[in-house]
């Protein structure tokens, strides 16, 4: 029995840093005020790319770049249609995931029709990306299991969560981005430079999305390319996840752990206990969702709200 | 909450311009059809070659290259071959969703609309949708054939699908053989879809049976995604077998993700729809693989020569509809072939039935079937089965 819930702890661990990376990533976005709905487009931009990249150099440096500079692309265009064009940021959003998902589609069919069928990621390039056991901490009963052997993204997705929680909270170019997310003007008029501290946030956040989709192509997919299945709504589940962890990345580290559990929670639950249909799983995210967005705006806790100026554009001359 | 408003209108204005488009689809017909009651009947009047058009909806990608839709296409590909036809003869339109009844409506009239004579829709919950159009005055000239449900109509409608259940039970076999060669009796299943899908649960209780026939004591395990096609949920569902100790895994789901994450954790597996052995060379034994082409060129073949009759089609290893693909030389136990060749040609010769009346459901009740000798009837194995056998459980 313990072996199963063990079993069932390490498989959400592993479900969840794909959303970790997408969370983290959008944090950054929305503290900068940006609002970016395009999580699940850049998600599958850098499943693709991290995916082909893999496949032509077998390099897994290499392909988490890739992943991370395609996933920035989307990010770029993103930045510069709301931040320096001032589009709606809600519709530019969505845009961009119809947009990624679609070019993955593309460039993902002439993948395979050049690889005359079934493009696989090569032995060595999956064994780089294999559970990696930690000398002496892997023998720890329990936890050594739980949390010393995993691949080495999921120890990369919680470094970077960690990171970014100390860049908002303790740095000055973090403090920085939180003003300009809070009240661009008052930033503006301290002589921040908003645009730069935009558009940096959001690309960065972008290629993050972009690492988070890798990680689905390359582990969750065994390395084996699946047209259309690949990113499965994490993506949005990301945008939920952000809300959930009130805007926190290091929150994120347990929120992320919370949301992969659900996805893996149905296959471990034995039947013979608790038999429910599999469409009540799949609510489970997004049922907690709302219960955290009715708690937190009756608890009104302003240090863990959205920032202020999130989706709303910036004009210097309305000041 | 002003946001949330308006992410709300963007949504609700992108729905809305989608179901316009449905509509104008639904428009254009018109002024293409003749009167009522002036057309030939579907199938009776020849068709020449050169100007037979055929339509095809498929649930997922065209582009996949193991699963359902995998095999649809190859085996509409096949019929294109063989019988010499030219590209734009054939139009097929993949990411279908059968639970999407505008989307499948949208589909079969554009299908309509383009001239297509024979459309074939590849997945069950397509059925109703096609059964409706089949019934329209208008479209009295059109043959429908619907994959792997049970409706029909005496006109212009029918149904087909194959015994896989046969294959079925020869993958259990070699599924068996190995378990029992790692001395383990448990297996896993990922199932698509629940006990009350009948196409899905039988296969299940054949693949069960065919272990049993070699391996008594074994059981397995099922684990549903809920979802046809869903590569993510079915590793994982994978991947929980394995945790509780399954050693091969079966599956009834549209990816290779099953064989992937057994090959990953060093177990072993039967795939479907094609052979996947090439996905995961370690791992998997042998799959229950369709040959759709047989069927396609056979009913396109009889459109084009004016003799095609709304008659329903369940044809097996007969006709090479079905097969078992090539036993993996790697991976199967000593033995396989011997086995799976003796009960392959019991199955032809009659001598052996799958689904005989010694059927018990694994609450310990006697299945009653309304076939011959007390086997199950054809209309029980597509439409009735929604219990799991004795040894087969839900993880």
């Amino acid at each position: 029995m313990s072996q199963q819930i063990l079993n069932f702890l390490y498989a959400s661990i592993l479900s969840g840093a794909p959303l970790l990376f997408a969370t983290v990533g959008e944090i950054l976005t929305q503290k900068a005020g940006n609002l970016n709905l395009g999580v699940e487009g850049m998600m599958w931009m850098g499943a693709f790319a991290g995916f082909y990249v893999g496949l032509k150099t077998d390099n897994a440096l290499l392909t988490i770049v890739g992943a991370f500079l395609f996933a920035a692309l989307g990010a770029l265009i993103y930045a510069f249609l709301t931040v320096t064009l001032k589009a709606n940021q809600n519709v530019t959003g969505l845009t961009l995931t119809t947009f990624g998902i679609g070019m993955s589609a593309v460039l993902g069919y002439a993948m395979t029709g050049a690889a005359s069928g079934a493009p696989r990621l090569s032995e060595k390039l999956s064994s780089a990306f294999s559970a990696i056991h930690i000398p002496l901490l892997s023998k720890i009963p329990f936890f050594g299991r739980l949390f010393f052997q995993h691949n080495i993204l999921v120890y990369l997705a919680t470094l970077l969560a960690i990171l970014a929680a100390l860049y908002l909270k303790y740095t000055r170019i973090g403090l920085n981005v939180r003003a300009v997310g809070e009240n661009p003007a008052a930033a503006d008029a301290a002589g921040i430079n908003i645009t730069a501290m935009k558009y940096i946030n959001i690309i960065v956040g972008g290629g993050l999305c972009g690492i988070g989709g890798a990680y689905m192509s390359i582990i969750t997919a065994n390395g084996s390319w699946q047209p259309g299945g690949i990113v499965n709504g994490n993506g949005w589940i990301a945008v939920a996840l952000v809300i959930f962890v009130r805007w926190n990345p290091a929150a994120a580290i347990l929120g992320s752990f919370i949301f992969g559990a659900f996805s893996s929670l149905s296959h471990y639950i034995p039947a013979s206990f608790l038999d429910l249909p599999i469409a009540i799983y799949q609510m489970l995210p997004f049922i907690l969702t709302t219960l955290v967005l009715i708690i937190t705006s009756i608890r009104k806790n302003r240090a863990s709200c959205q920032p202020a100026g999130c989706g709303v554009n910036y004009y210097r001359e309305e000041r | 909450m002003k946001k949330l408003m308006k992410v709300l209108a963007i949504v609700i204005s992108a729905a809305m311009v989608f179901s316009l488009a449905a509509c104008n689809g639904l428009g254009g017909k018109e002024e293409t059809t003749d009167e009522p009651g002036t057309l030939a009947q579907a199938g009776t009047v020849a068709i020449p070659k050169e100007e037979i058009k055929i339509g095809v909806l498929h649930i997922t990608s065209i582009e996949e290259t193991s699963g359902y839709t995998f095999a649809h296409h190859k085996g509409i590909v096949e019929m294109k071959e063989s019988l010499g036809l030219k590209d734009n003869q054939i139009i097929e339109k993949d990411w279908i969703d059968d639970n999407d009844k505008k989307a499948t409506t949208t589909a079969i009239q554009e299908l309509i609309d383009e001239g297509c004579h024979v459309i074939f829709a590849t997945s069950f919950n397509y059925m109703d949708t096609m059964e409706e159009f089949a019934a329209k005055d208008e479209y009295q000239d059109i043959v429908f054939s619907h994959c792997s449900g049970y409706k029909s109509n005496p006109d212009n409608f029918n149904n087909y699908f194959g015994r896989i259940y046969e294959s079925r039970y020869l993958a259990g076999i070699a599924a068996g053989l190995k378990a029992q060669e790692l001395e383990t009796p448990m297996l896993g299943f990922v199932a698509a879809q629940d006990v009350n899908n009948a196409e899905v649960t039988g296969g299940i209780n054949a693949w069960a049976l065919g272990i049993q026939s070699v391996y008594p004591e074994a059981k397995v395990f099922v684990s549903v995604t809920g979802s046809w096609y869903a590569p993510e949920d079915e590793g994982k569902a994978a991947q929980a077998l394995i945790d509780k100790g399954c050693v091969v895994l079966g599956q009834h789901s549209d990816s290779d993700a099953t064989q992937t994450v057994a090959e990953k954790n060093g177990k072993f597996g039967c795939g479907y729809n094609s052979d996947m052995t090439p996905f995961a060379k370690d791992a998997h034994l042998c799959a229950p693989i369709w040959n759709w082409g047989v069927y396609y060129t056979k009913a396109v073949s009889e459109v084009i020569n004016g003799e095609w009759k709304p008659v329903n089609y369940y044809e097996g290893m007969n006709v090479g509809l079905i097969d078992l693909s090539p036993l993996n030389p790697d991976t199967i136990a000593p033995g396989t072939e011997e086995k799976v060749a003796e009960a392959k040609a019991a199955i032809a010769d009659g001598s052996l039935v799958v689904f005989d009346d010694s059927l018990v459901d694994n609450k310990g009740n006697k299945i009653v079937g309304e076939g011959e000798d007390g086997r199950l009837s054809d209309e029980q194995i597509t439409g009735g089965i929604n219990y799991y056998i004795q040894g087969v459980e839900l993880l």
